[in-house]
């Protein structure tokens, strides 16, 4: 089942900020979301995982499949690297958590509390969730932020593993992953929104 | 949901999670009211059940602003809209957990601290009663109002002015029963309007709470 979006527009406090999107995305395939600050990808990527309803358009076959990560990983300093991913895991009705933390490179860091975390460590155990939830399309947000070269490779093979094994990932990045994925650049769909709004004024 | 709940319990109970901030109020609240009110023995035992509910309310509304502004600024929040678990069970869960950590210390501490304020007997019974069927209602609307206010930055005072009405029946049937029995007559009536309060919050809440989450969250 694939993830399809239709001439879909998503708004931010009832202001349009993009009109007309659409594509989909198969199983193994990644789209790279690209576009300017404040164009509007992350309130895209919030309506595709479920956070807000669409303006407009249709959004099929996200329901329940999507893991999301935004700029917040959602740890708890308290806990420690386990316990914070057995916790999601449980959320997601997964118990293995040794693969996620052996993708990122988490495996030496397990018992320590998340409290100690450098901010690149806690990015990877952010994104080690993921692994962990096991759903078939992963929405990411600025993932690269605070992680180092070697992190970014880590986090790219990681996707590239989930494609692999017929995942499909949206991802808003303005780095090179090295992946083999579209990109969609959101600018033109903002235009489509302004002219959305003008036309609701010219109408009143 | 239970994995929810038994993170709920370890974050309050590690350093940091503000378990016992309540109870510590609530000790601090009861045992001031003999210095302020004077060595009044016939006074103190008459208002106890009053101060003894007043002050478990009290402690209870201190911790609720961070039910569910913790997870909303790290983000944990916005995690579990997306997982596979119903926001209304995520606040009842969350209720739950406050009312393990918050609401039974205060029905167990309570007996101990009427001692203090001069309790006639017959009323330590009613009183726990009261409180632990009480008491779970007020962590409910507690988390309600805390969902109402998720997004707000300093949200606790308008969470406590709109909590605090609804507030109001319980604190009157639950301090009314504990007073009939501290006067020897019968807290059935009051006891059974407590327990049916709080059975209509438990029932209608999470899903309010539910509603005015996925409202704030967009």
């Amino acid at each position: 089942m694939e993830l399809t979006v239709t001439d879909l527009a998503v708004g931010r406090g009832g202001v349009p900020v993009l009109a007309g999107v659409s594509f989909a995305l198969g199983a193994g395939q990644a789209r790279v979301l690209r576009g300017p600050n404040g164009s509007g990808k992350t309130t895209l990527l919030r309506t595709v995982a479920g956070l807000q309803p669409p303006m407009a358009g249709v959004l099929k076959g996200a329901e329940d499949r999507v893991a999301y990560a935004a700029h917040t990983d959602g740890l708890k300093a308290a806990l420690s690297v386990a316990e914070n991913l057995r916790f999601w895991g449980a959320v997601f009705g997964q118990r293995d958590i040794d693969p996620a933390l052996q993708a990122f490179d988490l495996v030496a860091l397990a018992d320590r509390r998340a409290a100690s975390l450098s901010a690149g460590q806690k990015r990877r155990l952010g994104l080690a969730r993921m692994v962990v939830t096991r759903r078939p399309v992963w929405v990411l947000d600025e993932p690269t932020v605070s992680l180092d070269a070697a992190s970014v490779q880590l986090f790219a093979d990681a996707v590239r593993a989930h494609l692999n094994a017929g995942g499909s990932a949206l991802i808003a990045t303005h780095i090179n992953l090295g992946l083999d994925a579209e990109v969609l650049d959101v600018t033109p769909f903002r235009a489509a929104a302004d002219t959305m709004a003008h036309a609701d004024e010219a109408f009143l | 949901m239970r994995a929810l709940f038994v993170r709920d319990l370890t974050l309050a109970l590690r350093a940091g999670g503000g378990f016992g901030l309540g109870l510590a109020f609530f000790l601090i609240v009861v045992v001031l009211v003999p210095f302020s009110v004077g060595p009044a023995p016939d006074l103190l035992a008459r208002s106890a059940p009053g101060v003894l509910w007043l002050g478990a309310l009290l402690a209870c509304l201190l911790s609720l602003d961070r039910l569910l502004a913790v997870d909303f600024e790290d983000g944990a929040l916005d995690l579990l809209a997306t997982s596979p678990l119903p926001l209304e069970g995520v606040v009842a869960v969350k209720a739950a957990a406050h009312w393990v950590t918050t609401g039974l210390p205060l029905v167990l501490a309570a007996p101990v601290l009427g001692v203090l304020l001069n309790l006639a007997p017959e009323g330590y019974g009613v009183l726990v009663v009261s409180l632990a069927l009480g008491t779970p209602a007020l962590s409910m609307i507690g988390a309600f109002g805390a969902a109402l206010t998720v997004g707000i930055k300093r949200g606790g005072l308008l969470m406590s002015l709109l909590v605090l009405p609804l507030y109001v029946p319980t604190l009157i049937f639950g301090a009314e029963a504990a007073r009939r029995a501290a006067q020897g007559l019968d807290a059935t009536t009051p006891l059974l309007f407590v327990a049916g309060i709080t059975a209509g919050v438990l029932a209608l809440m999470p899903f309010a709470a539910g509603a005015v989450l996925r409202v704030n969250l967009r």
